[in-house]
C-alpha cells in the first residue's frame, strides 16, 4: 500500500538515504544517542533504513552524570527493547573531580563532560563516522552545516574545509585520524520532528509531556529542582505545569510552562511556538557560542 | 506524485537586500522565533541601528562576520499551511560562483533579486545563467527596493522586460516577476497599497503556488544500489538478499523487468520492501529495498534500469565542469569521480572551452580552469559510469571530482555526446 507522498515521507526518505550512505562509506560508524526526541526519530529512521537487517552500528551515549533519571531509565529500557548495542561513555576523571556548571561555568563544564568525552570515545572505539541528530534549523551556526561534516584529527570543525554538497552526492573520503559527523536530520525542523513522532507513534522520554514539576526560576529560565540541584541563595523551588522542549543536563536545561500532555498537543504547541527551542538551553547563551563549541568538537 | 516541499535558491548581489528579504519571509511566516528576532534587534541597536534589521537574522558564522565575507551556502526553513520551504541561500559575493552552483543543484526554483535603483547587473545575469545551467526552470524575478524608485511602474516594467528577454534566451524557463520592497514589506507576504498598478500575486503567493512538478518522477526508472542487504537468517527472512537504494527517477512495479548496469544482466523485480510493509510500486525519491528474481552478482554502484530505455554505460564523455578548488585543474591528473553511488578513477584530458559567465561567450583555447571557472571538458574514466545526460536527468547526470587530498574540487554535468 502506498501512502500519500507528504513532506514527512520526503524527509524520511532522504534521511534513510543518508544513513545508508554512511554505512556504505565508513568502516566503523556509530550513532550518537542523546536520548532526546531527535535521537528517537534518528533511531526510528535507522531501523527503517536497514530493515529487515539489524542495526549495523552501535549507539554511543556520552553521559555527563547530570542527565535526568527519566532519561537514563528510558535509554536503558528502549535500547534493550529494540536490541541495540549501547555504549555509555563518561569522562570519569572530570566527574570524579566534581565538574559542575556552577563551579566551572557552562562552557568549561560542557567542554569536559561532553566534548572531551565524545572525542575520547570516538578515539577509544576507533569510530570513523558519528551520526547525530542535529538540525540546521536549530541554531544559526548550524544553518551552514553539511550533511557529511568533516572533523580533523583533533575533532575540530573548520568551516573553510567543509566540502560542497551537490545533488545527492556526499563524499565520505577521509584520511587517517579524521572523522566525519553525519547529520541525517539536517533538513528537519522541530515541527517536522513532532509531526513525525505523532504520525509514527515514536516513544519519547516522558519529560517531554507536561505535568506538575518542581522548578526554580533562574535568569528567566525554569530549571528543574531535582536531587542533584545546587540551589543558589534566595532560590525557592515552586510547583508548576511544565514540560521540556529539549533535553540536556538537568542543571542547564530549562522547562517551559505548558499543559501539553499528549503527543498531539505537543505537536500543536510546537506549531504555535513563538520562542525557539534552543532558548531553554543554557549552553547556547553567553560568550562561548555554539559556533565555538562546534569548532572544538562539540556536536 | 507532486511534493509539498519547495526547495529554492536565492541569489542576488551583495547589497540588493537578499538577507532582508529572507529575514522578512522567516519572520512573517513564523519561520523565526521571538527570541531570535529579539537577538537581531539587540544586535542592531548595539550597532547603532533602530528596530529590527531583518538581515541580522540570517547573519552567518562569526568567522565570516570577522572576515567580512560569506563562505557558504546557508539553509533556511519555513512553512505555510500550503508548503514547506527549504531555502538554499547562496552568498552574492563575486567569488562564489561555486556556492551558487551548490545551492542550485538541489533546487527547483530560483528567486533572483534585482535592485530597482541599480537595475540589472552583470551578476544578475550570471546568477540566472548558472541556475539555468544547473537545470532550474522556474524563476521568480523579484524587483526589489521599489521604495527607492517611488514605486514607479515604468521602472519595474523596464527591468522586467529586459530580464525576461535574457532568461527567455536561455530557453525553456517559466518566469514570474513581482515588484517588492523587502525593507518596507510591499508584496512580500502582504499586499501593497503603494503599487496599486500591480495586481499580480505577492512573492509568497508565487512560492506557495508555482508547480515545479517533479521531473524525476516522469523520467525512466533508475535505481543506483547503495547497499546489498544480507541479514542473518530469521523466521521471516531466510537467505534474504535485497538491494537498498533510493529511486533516482521514474517508478518501478513488482514484476517489472530490469537490466543491471554495467553488467547488462537481465532480471525482474519480485518485491519492494519497506519496514512499513511491502509495496506494489515505488516512485522517484523513495528509499526502498528491492528483491530480484535471479541471484546475480550485483554490488554498490550498479544501477537497475528499465529495459526499453536503459541508462548509458560510458567511460568517455563530455561534461560541463564548475571548478571549485583553489588548486587549479590539472589535465591528465588522476582524480576520483563520484557519481550516483559509485566512485571511479578519472582523468580530464581536454578542455574544449571556458564559459565567460558574464558575456556567455565560449573562450578557447584554454589550458586550465581555476576557482569559479565553468568550462566544457572531456573526461575518461577507468571503470564505466552508468549515467544519463544531465539535461535529461539531474540525479544520474551530475557528479563531483575529488582530488588526492579528499577535497571536492569540481562539480560536473554530463553532456549528450
Amino acid at each position: 500500500m502506498n501512502q500519500p507522498w507528504t513532506q514527512l515521507r520526503e524527509l524520511e526518505s532522504e534521511s534513510i538515504y543518508i544513513l545508508r550512505e554512511t554505512v556504505a562509506q565508513f568502516r566503523n560508524p556509530v550513532l550518537l544517542y542523546s536520548i532526546g526526541k531527535d535521537s528517537s526519530v534518528l533511531v526510528h529512521l535507522a531501523r527503517k533504513a536497514f530493515y529487515p537487517g539489524p542495526l549495523p552500528f552501535p549507539f554511543l551515549h556520552v553521559d555527563t552524570g547530570y542527565k535526568f533519571k527519566e532519561m537514563i531509565e528510558f535509554r536503558d529500557r528502549f535500547t534493550k527493547e529494540i536490541g541495540a548495542r549501547l555504549i555509555v561513555h563518561r569522562n570519569e576523571d572530570a566527574i570524579a573531580a566534581g565538574a559542575h556548571p556552577l563551579k566551572l561555568g557552562v562552557a568549561r563544564c560542557c567542554g569536559q563532560l561532553k566534548t572531551a568525552a565524545l572525542l575520547h570515545a570516538l578515539d577509544k572505539y576507533q569510530f570513523d563516522a558519528a551520526i547525530g541528530g542535529a538540525r540546521r534549523e536549530e541554531e544559526r551556526s548550524r544553518a551552514k552545516e553539511r550533511v557529511f561534516s568533516l572533523r580533523d584529527a583533533f575533532g575540530q570543525w573548520d568551516p573553510r574545509r567543509q566540502r560542497p554538497e551537490l545533488w545527492s552526492l556526499y563524499s565520505g573520503a577521509i584520511t587517517e585520524g579524521e572523522t566525519m559527523r553525519v547529520f541525517p536530520l539536517s533538513n528537519w525542523t522541530e515541527r517536522d520532528i513532532w509531526q513525525y513522532i505523532v504520525q509514527e507513534n515514536i516513544p519519547v522520554v516522558p519529560l517531554y509531556y507536561a505535568k506538575e514539576r518542581l522548578v526554580v526560576r533562574r535568569n528567566g529560565t525554569l530549571i528543574p529542582a531535582d536531587d542533584s540541584m545546587h540551589l543558589k541563595d534566595g532560590e525557592v523551588p515552586e510547583k508548576m505545569w511544565v514540560r521540556f522542549r529539549t533535553l540536556g543536563c538537568a542543571p542547564c536545561t530549562g522547562a517551559v510552562a505548558s499543559c501539553a500532555a499528549t503527543l498531539e498537543e505537543i505537536a500543536e504547541e510546537t506549531v504555535l511556538a513563538k520562542i525557539s527551542e534552543r532558548s531553554t538551553r543554557i549552553i547556547d547563551h553567553g560568550a562561548n557560542t555554539m559556533e565555538d563549541k562546534k569548532r572544538e568538537g562539540y556536536f | 506524485m507532486s511534493s509539498n516541499v519547495l526547495r529554492f535558491t536565492t541569489a542576488g548581489n551583495v547589497d540588493d537586500g537578499k538577507s532582508t528579504l529572507i529575514g522578512r519571509l522567516l519572520v512573517e511566516t513564523q519561520g523565526a522565533f521571538e527570541d531570535q528576532i529579539e537577538g537581531a534587534k539587540r544586535e542592531n541597536e548595539r550597532r547603532g541601528g533602530k528596530g529590527i534589521d531583518f538581515s541580522l537574522l540570517t547573519d552567518g558564522l562569526r568567522a565570516e562576520r570577522e572576515q567580512g565575507i560569506t563562505i557558504d551556502v546557508a539553509y533556511r526553513y519555513f512553512a505555510t499551511p500550503r508548503r514547506k520551504f527549504i531555502i538554499a541561500d547562496a552568498p552574492g559575493h563575486e567569488q562564489y560562483t561555486r556556492n551558487l552552483v551548490t545551492s542550485a543543484s538541489n533546487s527547483d526554483l530560483a528567486v533572483i533579486l534585482i535592485d530597482a535603483l541599480n537595475g540589472i547587473m552583470t551578476q544578475s545575469r550570471r546568477h540566472a545563467f548558472i541556475a539555468h545551467l544547473l537545470g532550474i526552470r522556474h524563476f521568480i524575478v523579484a524587483i526589489n527596493k521599489m521604495d527607492l524608485v517611488d514605486y514607479r511602474r515604468e521602472r519595474y516594467e523596464e527591468i522586467r522586460r529586459d530580464f525576461t528577454n535574457f532568461i527567455d534566451r536561455l530557453g525553456g524557463a517559466a518566469i514570474y516577476c513581482v515588484p517588492i520592497s523587502a525593507l518596507e514589506g510591499d508584496h512580500v507576504t502582504e499586499p501593497s497599497t503603494r503599487m496599486a498598478w500591480y495586481t499580480g500575486p505577492r512573492l509568497l503567493d508565487l512560492l506557495e503556488t508555482i508547480e515545479v512538478d517533479d521531473q524525476q518522477h516522469k523520467l525512466h526508472f533508475r535505481f543506483p544500489i547503495q547497499l546489498v542487504s544480507r541479514p542473518p537468517a530469521s523466521p521471516d527472512f531466510h537467505d534474504f538478499r535485497g538491494y537498498m537504494g533510493r529511486v533516482a527517477s521514474g517508478s518501478i512495479r513488482v514484476g517489472d523487468h530490469v537490466v543491471v548496469l554495467p553488467s547488462r544482466a537481465r532480471t525482474s523485480v519480485t518485491g519492494i520492501l519497506t519496514k512499513d510493509g511491502p509495496l506494489q510500486e515505488a516512485f522517484a525519491r523513495q528509499s526502498v529495498t528491492l528483491t530480484l528474481a535471479d541471484d546475480l552478482d550485483i554490488s554498490r554502484g550498479d544501477v537497475l534500469s528499465c529495459e526499453p530505455q536503459p541508462a548509458q554505460v560510458r567511460t568517455e564523455f563530455k561534461a560541463t565542469l564548475c571548478w571549485m578548488s583553489e588548486r587549479k585543474l590539472h589535465l591528465n591528473h588522476r582524480y576520483a569521480l563520484r557519481h550516483t553511488t559509485k566512485t571511479v578513477r578519472a582523468i580530464i584530458n581536454e578542455i574544449d572551452y571556458r564559459l565567460n559567465v558574464n558575456t556567455l561567450e565560449r573562450e578557447s583555447p584554454v589550458l586550465e580552469l581555476q576557482t569559479n571557472d565553468i568550462g566544457q571538458v572531456r573526461i575518461k574514466t577507468l571503470q564505466p559510469v552508468v549515467c544519463d545526460p544531465y539535461s535529461v536527468n539531474r540525479q544520474t547526470g551530475g557528479f563531483i571530482i575529488v582530488d588526492e587530498n579528499n577535497d571536492t574540487v569540481a562539480a560536473g554535468m554530463i553532456e549528450e555526446n
